[in-house]
C-alpha cells in the first residue's frame, strides 16, 4: 500500500481544517472499503482522515417530530441494534443487516456506505424510500441534500472537496405508514445486489394510499427514485392491481446492463417483481405484521 | 514515512507497537507482534481469516489500520484459550473434525466465539448467518456449524 500520513481529528471543525489544507485527502469512516480501494491502488491520498472520533458522525441521535439522525461514521451493526431504529425505522434493519457480513457490519457505516456511491450499495434504496437527507459540512457552512440527490454515477456522489458527510436525517414516518428494502442475491448472505428496492407507502384514514415511494439498486449508474410508481398508487386502494402497476413502473424505469451478477433482462423483470413483493411487506408492516425473512 | 505509536490491550495484556499509517491490523499482529495465528487470506474483507474481536465485536483485521487499533480492546485466536485449556469451541473443534488446512480455522473460532458470547442459544440458522463472512474451501461447512453447536451447548451445561 503506499504510504500516507494518517489524522484523527477529535472535532468537526478541526475535520474540516484539515480537510481543507490542500493536501490529497481520503476520509475513513469504518474503512471497510476505502483501506482495500487504497491497498489495491484503486484510489491515493497523502492524507488519511479518520472521521470515528468526532461527536457528531458517531452518535444517533432523537430530532425534534419524532425523526432520527445517524452519524455517519457510525458502524451499521450499531445502526440495527439501535432500539429507535429497530421500532421505528426497520427498514433501515433490512438495509443495514445484508451489507457485508458480521465482521463488515462491525465497522462499515452508512456514510460510508453512501459515498462509496456503488450503484448496488443496500444503504441508498432503502433511505431514499425513507425520504432521508444529508447533512453535509463545508468550508462554506453546513447544507442539506435529499439522498435521491447525492449520487452522480458509479463512485461519484456530490460532496464538493473540502466538504464532509455529517450524518443521515431520517424523518420521522407519517401514521399507517411504513418502508421495506430488500434484494434479490444468488447466494443466501454476503452478496452484492443484482437488483434491489426500496419503498414506502403511507395511507390515509380510509385506507387508500396517500403517499408513497419506489426507489431501485443495481439497475442504472446511480440508485434511482421512480417518480411514475408514486403517481400510479397514490390515491388507489393498496391492492395487488395498484401494487402490478407501481412494479411495471418500476421495470419502465430501470436501466440496467449485463454483468457478472445479472443479464439486463434479469434486472428489469427483479425491478417489477422486487417492487411488488416490498409494497406488499411495506402493506404487512403498516398492518402490524413482521415480514417473514427478518435476519437480525 | 513516520511511525506512529500505538497502545492498546491485546489478549488482555497492555501492549504498545510503532506501525506506519499504511499497515493494517493483521499486518500488526503479524509483524510487529509475532501474533500469527490471524491468517491472511484475501485481505480484502472477504473471508474472515483474519477475524479478531475489537471491543467485543467481530472484525477483519485486515480491512483496519493498526492505528486505528490505539485504545482498542483486541482478542485474537492466542487470546481464546486459558493458559494450557483449549476454549470449550476448540475443543469442539478438534473432536467434530472441523478443519483439514486449518487457514480459516482461527477466523472461525474467533467468530463464532463472538456469537456465542452474545447469542449462548444462537440456533443453526443464526450460526449459518453469522459465519457467512468466514469462508472455508476444505469442509463444506457442515462439521463447523456441528462444533459450534456442540460448544454452544456445552457452554451452556457449564452454566447451568
Amino acid at each position: 500500500m503506499q504510504a500516507f500520513d494518517y489524522a484523527r481529528p477529535g472535532s468537526l471543525a478541526e475535520a474540516l481544517a484539515l480537510a481543507g489544507n490542500g493536501r490529497q485527502v481520503l476520509f475513513l469512516a469504518g474503512g471497510t472499503d476505502v483501506i482495500i480501494q487504497l491497498r489495491e491502488g484503486r484510489r491515493s491520498c497523502d492524507l488519511l482522515i479518520d472521521l470515528k472520533h468526532i461527536p457528531e458522525l458517531t452518535r444517533i441521535a432523537d430530532l425534534p417530530g419524532g425523526g432520527l439522525e445517524i452519524g455517519a461514521a457510525v458502524p451499521l451493526a450499531e445502526v440495527y441494534e439501535h432500539p429507535r431504529v429497530r421500532g421505528d425505522f426497520p427498514a433501515l434493519v433490512d438495509a443495514a443487516g445484508i451489507i457485508g457480513g458480521i465482521a463488515i457490519q462491525s465497522r462499515a457505516s452508512l456514510g460510508g456506505n453512501l459515498c462509496n456511491a456503488s450503484p448496488a450499495a443496500d444503504s441508498s434504496p432503502a433511505l431514499m424510500a425513507l425520504g432521508a437527507t444529508l447533512r453535509i459540512a463545508g468550508p462554506a457552512g453546513e447544507r442539506e441534500l435529499p439522498v435521491a440527490d447525492f449520487f452522480l454515477g458509479p463512485g461519484r456522489n456530490a460532496l464538493q472537496p473540502g466538504e464532509i458527510l455529517v450524518s443521515v436525517r431520517v424523518p420521522a414516518l407519517p401514521p399507517r405508514a411504513a418502508a421495506f428494502y430488500h434484494r434479490f442475491i444468488p447466494r443466501n448472505e454476503m452478496d452484492i445486489a443484482v437488483a434491489s428496492s426500496g419503498v414506502f407507502l403511507a395511507l390515509d384514514e380510509a385506507g387508500r394510499i396517500a403517499d408513497a415511494r419506489v426507489a431501485l439498486g443495481a439497475v442504472a449508474p446511480t440508485p434511482i427514485l421512480v417518480p411514475a410508481a408514486r403517481e400510479v398508487l397514490v390515491g388507489r386502494e393498496p391492492d395487488a392491481e395498484a401494487f402490478e402497476a407501481a412494479g411495471e413502473a418500476a421495470r419502465a424505469a430501470a436501466s440496467p446492463i449485463d454483468d457478472m451478477r445479472g443479464s439486463a433482462a434479469q434486472r428489469r423483470h427483479l425491478s417489477r417483481v422486487l417492487t411488488v413483493r416490498a409494497l406488499e411487506h411495506a402493506l404487512r408492516r403498516i398492518r402490524g405484521g413482521q415480514p417473514a425473512g427478518a435476519t437480525h | 514515512m513516520k511511525r506512529t505509536y500505538v497502545q492498546a490491550r491485546i489478549n488482555g495484556e497492555d501492549r504498545d507497537f510503532l506501525c506506519e499509517p499504511r499497515q493494517s491490523l493483521l499486518e500488526v499482529l503479524r509483524e510487529e507482534l509475532g501474533l500469527t495465528g490471524s491468517k491472511e487470506g484475501c485481505n480484502n474483507g472477504n473471508c474472515g481469516a483474519c477475524s479478531v474481536l475489537m471491543n467485543g465485536r467481530v472484525v477483519n483485521a485486515c480491512c483496519i489500520l493498526g492505528v486505528e487499533a490505539d485504545g482498542a480492546d483486541i482478542t485474537t485466536i492466542e487470546g481464546i484459550a486459558r493458559g494450557d485449556r483449549l476454549h470449550p469451541l476448540q475443543q469442539a473443534f478438534l473432536e467434530e473434525a472441523a478443519l483439514q488446512c486449518g487457514i480459516c480455522t482461527p477466523g472461525f473460532i474467533v467468530s463464532a466465539k463472538a456469537l456465542l458470547d452474545r447469542e449462548p442459544d444462537a440456533d443453526e440458522h443464526r450460526i449459518r448467518f453469522w459465519l457467512s463472512g468466514n469462508l472455508c474451501r476444505c469442509t463444506g461447512y457442515d462439521k463447523i456449524i456441528r462444533a459450534v453447536q456442540r460448544a454452544a451447548s456445552q457452554l451452556q451445561e457449564s452454566q447451568a
